[in-house]
């Protein structure tokens, strides 16, 4: 059946059963690769996406549950990769094999949505659900406090932005 | 080549350009590049050809080939710059391409930590090749000696006349030379390389924050179906009997294909089973739950781990093939005033890289042509070629980014099933595995049981050492009638770990594998170094001493060991001579002594904290690990702190070592606290993260101190040597802490995780 989706701030319309994960709607259907599969099971968070600024894992969420929904990608966070989360994930060079990354940064953004300031127990409590098995864990709670940083307007005023 | 120019990378510092991968649909026009490509910059495009690695274009781009595949150690962002630094290139006018399989390159097979330890000096001569043809015609148009002129930022200097051509000036004239003999071309003395034990940009990682990396699974073409394969719950099993009715009936689903079970030896031949294609991946999937199998009987449906315990606990507890030997080890233990006894026993561990292995592949008029996420792509193209009864010159293999590796992706099963699969359904095809067929079906690491024994004189010295080790050897998944190890895996810590004991002795028992062994990360010497690292702690508490001081007595004083000295004939010692790569006492003192400074060993610890020590050397570097670990209020280890030090001599990207072995404290720590697949009646019992955990950002420590040692001498290892040491460093702080000594993998088999 047809489903109208409005993904990355474009609508767009997909013949797909209501029942395919957004996962695979946005995969196989629309052709945005940069959301990834990991385990189908939400158990890894590789594939999380925004609907209306909510992290959700797209492996098992119907497509259905979008329609209505802003839905946000990996590949619309920000323009043109300068979320400062993708500012500091790339200054810190936090990607070993990368693959988890647009899920630990997608979980993340919704994380400093709530919370601009989030603690260590936050972070790892906001990321517990995102795997990474090349283990970049530690620069991963470092850049999102980064970008926490830069993104304060109190950081910002003061002058002392790192670069 | 399936990668093509994007825009300048936001990186600070380099301002390396980036040669991502090429995204998305790729049109029918490359359907043409069937063939074995073109050492580079295809279809004969004009400038400076110095090699199959580098390619200058007349406006003066530079072009360098990766010929290693990218799976989060940093290739990508290290060897091209090695390249570029000989060659005396601006790093913002080099573009890097990723090599398709093709011999021309020589060894592809990104595995064995080799890229940098292998492929160090040929970079170096690829570079100075090319230097010395641009400087060979700067100094013909200048009428002065070549030797005057030197070349940096992408141009050579007369600094004599203070004359100076950009690479672009000189390109067309230089093209004209002949190419230099490998004894006209001189590499730079090391100062000059200013990029070498730098702290380099991260090549690839704009494209994957922004989330335009492409890894296997996300290349398109038109019309490309999904597939996914049903396979044999046990290894070797036969279908007997299918009914597809269903499957077929649910929309979406084109078509099944039946692939047939292999024999032994597996080798990299697909699992069999049968395959469901339709239009994308969610059909594929509903179209396998509904196909109705009956698998035959197979003769892996003995295999029961907790059977297959005890059977290797038996080889272990009587003599085995003796493998090292010195001294008189029988009279030494017979002897001595205290005699120390202990069993250690690793599950199989499955690789579970985040993306499962995926390959897409188009079979059209005798050709093959395949996008994939492997280690190995000269391997996978050739067995591709084999299976599909083609010349291997009609096989391309296009190598994306791998969404991890760790081993598994050296073994090309999943691109063979690939194109069988695209051949029988007449369309370009990607073939994904699920996280349940990644845990279930993959190369295991090696199940194992070891035992040692050491007898301790009068003074607590440790005068003789018998060690014995038992599991299924990698070589059964390539060849019949296997029941012991080989040479080269025993190397892995049992024959080379320096032991500055008078009478040792190492045997090996016998294990039949009745599953596809293959190697994981550091292979082997994760279970020898987890019992060899655990064992010297439990002798070091039994005499009351300090295990840092144990261990340094045990490994001896500063030396070159010897074959004669350890009890060998010969070493493989990863592939490389002795004398290039000896085994160095002093190195690994030194990584100890560093990193118990660093955690500050000695200092008195707080209540509910404890450290561990435990030090390796494999891949031909040196690596010692403290761990500080902690109990949370259920009494579940956590690991708090740690502290990596390694020496691998000469390193080419400081940034990427220091990544790897913060990689390897966590990976270390999802052996120790949760790793294992076991099976009962022939099959795999886990099969996803929820029963075959991997640590989470919780469980590893706030902060991980990595400390590298200056070296000049040969590179070795970095991408595996950082594992060895983790979990035995654990348990021997959960003793520490605790007082309860580990001696199973993992810990929460023990209730501590």
């Amino acid at each position: 059946m047809s489903i109208t989706l409005r993904v990355n701030g474009a609508e767009q319309t997909l013949d797909v059963d209501p029942e395919m994960p957004l996962l695979w709607a946005i995969r196989d259907v629309i052709g945005l690769t940069g959301t990834k599969y990991g385990c189908g099971q939400a158990l890894c968070g590789a594939c999380v996406v925004h609907l209306d600024g909510e992290a959700v894992r797209a492996c098992v969420t119907p497509v259905r549950r979008a329609i209505g929904h802003a839905v946000t990608t990996i590949e619309g966070l920000s323009p043109d990769g300068s979320h400062p989360l993708q500012r500091a994930w790339v200054d810190l060079a936090v990607p070993q094999c990368g693959f988890c990354q647009s899920g630990q940064i997608m979980t993340a953004a919704a994380l400093l949505a709530k919370r601009p300031k989030p603690t260590d127990e936050e972070i790892d409590r906001s990321l517990a659900g995102n795997l990474c098995r090349c283990g970049t864990y530690t620069r991963i709670r470092a850049a999102v406090k980064k970008a926490a940083d830069e993104s304060s307007p109190s950081t910002k005023s003061g002058g002392g932005k790192i670069q | 080549m399936s990668v093509v120019l994007l825009r300048r990378s936001f990186l600070a510092g380099l301002g390396l350009a980036v040669g991502g991968f090429a995204l998305g649909v790729i049109g029918d026009a490359h359907a043409a590049a069937g063939s074995t490509p073109p050492p580079l910059a295809p279809g004969g495009a004009p400038g400076l050809h110095a090699n199959v690695f580098v390619h200058i274009a007349p406006d003066g781009l530079v072009s360098i080939v990766c010929h290693r595949s990218e799976m989060g150690q940093g290739v990508r962002s290290s060897l091209p710059v090695l390249i570029a630094d000989e060659l005396g290139a601006d790093m913002a006018r080099v573009k890097v391409l990723q090599a398709d399989g093709d011999v021309i390159y020589g060894d592809q097979n990104t595995d064995g930590s080799t890229s940098i330890r292998n492929g160090f000096e040929n970079a170096r001569k690829a570079g100075a090749t090319a230097r010395t043809m641009l400087v060979a015609a700067a100094a013909k148009r200048w009428s002065v000696k070549p030797e005057t002129c030197t070349a940096h930022d992408h141009a050579v200097f007369h600094p004599a006349t203070s004359r100076s051509l950009g690479f672009a000036e000189l390109v067309a004239d230089a093209a004209k030379l002949p190419v230099p003999s490998a004894s006209e071309v001189k590499l730079r003395p090391r100062a000059e390389l200013k990029h070498l034990g730098a702290e380099l940009p991260l090549l690839d990682g704009p494209g994957i924050v922004n989330g335009t990396a492409v890894f296997g699974a996300d290349v398109r073409l038109p019309g490309m179906l999904v597939a996914v394969i049903a396979r044999p719950p046990v290894v070797g099993a036969k279908l007997a009997r299918y009914d597809a009715t269903r499957a077929l009936a649910i929309p979406g689903v084109k078509r099944v294909v039946e692939i047939p079970a292999p024999s032994a030896p597996y080798h990299f031949k697909p699992l069999g089973g049968v395959a469901v294609v339709a239009t994308d991946t969610w059909s594929a999937l509903r179209g396998r739950a509904a196909l109705e199998l009956t698998w035959e009987r197979a003769a892996n449906d003995v295999y029961d781990s907790a059977r297959f315990r005890e059977a290797l606990s038996a080889a272990v507890n009587k003599p085995g093939k003796v493998v090292r030997h010195t001294g008189d080890v029988d009279a030494a233990i017979a002897s001595a005033t205290t005699k120390i006894e202990a069993e250690y026993h690793v599950p199989h561990l499955a690789h579970a890289p985040m993306e499962p292995p995926a390959a897409l592949a188009r079979v059209d008029g005798g050709r093959c042509e395949i996008w994939t996420s492997t280690q190995d792509p000269q391997t996978a193209k050739a067995e591709v070629a084999k299976a599909l009864g083609l010349d291997p010159k009609n096989v391309t293999v296009h190598v994306t980014l791998l969404g991890g590796g760790f081993g598994r992706k050296s073994k090309p099963d999943y691109v063979v099933e690939a194109a069988l699969v695209a051949r029988a359904a007449g369309a370009p095809v990607r073939l994904q595995w699920t996280r349940e067929d990644d845990i279930q079906h993959d190369y295991f690491h090696s199940v194992s049981a070891q035992r040692l024994t050491a007898g301790l004189d009068a003074s607590g010295k440790v005068v003789g050492w018998l060690h014995r080790t038992a599991f299924p050897s990698i070589s059964s998944t390539f060849a019949p009638g296997i029941t012991h190890a080989d040479a080269g895996e025993l190397q892995q810590g049992v024959l080379d770990f320096p032991l500055a004991i008078p009478s040792v002795r190492a045997e090996n028992g016998e294990a039949t594998a009745h599953v596809r062994i293959g190697w994981l990360r550091s292979v082997h010497n994760i279970h020898h170094a987890f019992a060899i690292g655990s064992f010297i702690d439990e002798i070091a508490h039994a005499r009351k001493a300090d295990p840092r001081d144990v261990l340094l007595e045990i490994v001896g004083p500063p030396r070159i060991v010897s074959l004669a000295d350890l009890g060998v004939d010969k070493l493989s010692n990863y592939g490389t001579p002795l004398d290039k790569h000896p085994i160095d006492t002093g190195r690994l003192r030194h990584v100890i002594e560093r990193v118990t400074d660093l955690s500050q060993w000695t200092a008195q610890r707080k209540a509910g904290r404890a450290l561990g020590l435990a030090a390796h050397r494999s891949f031909l570097s040196y690596v010692a690990v403290v761990a500080s670990v902690v109990l949370d209020p259920n009494g579940k280890v956590r690991v708090d702190e740690a502290w990596i030090v390694i020496d691998a001599g000469t390193i080419l990207n400081k940034e990427r070592v220091r990544s790897q072995l913060e990689g390897a404290v966590v990976f270390g720590i999802s052996i120790a606290l949760h790793g294992a697949v076991t099976m009962r009646g022939g099959a795999v019992e886990q099969s996803n993260f929820r029963d075959y955990p991997v640590a989470r950002i919780g469980e590893v420590p706030r902060e991980i101190h990595v400390e590298i040692v200056a070296g000049e001498g040969l590179p070795g290892g970095v991408g595996e040597p950082g594992l060895p040491p983790v979990a035995p460093a654990i348990a021997n702080a959960v003793f520490a802490l605790t007082g309860k000594r580990i001696r199973n993998l993992p810990f929460d088999r023990a209730g501590l995780a």
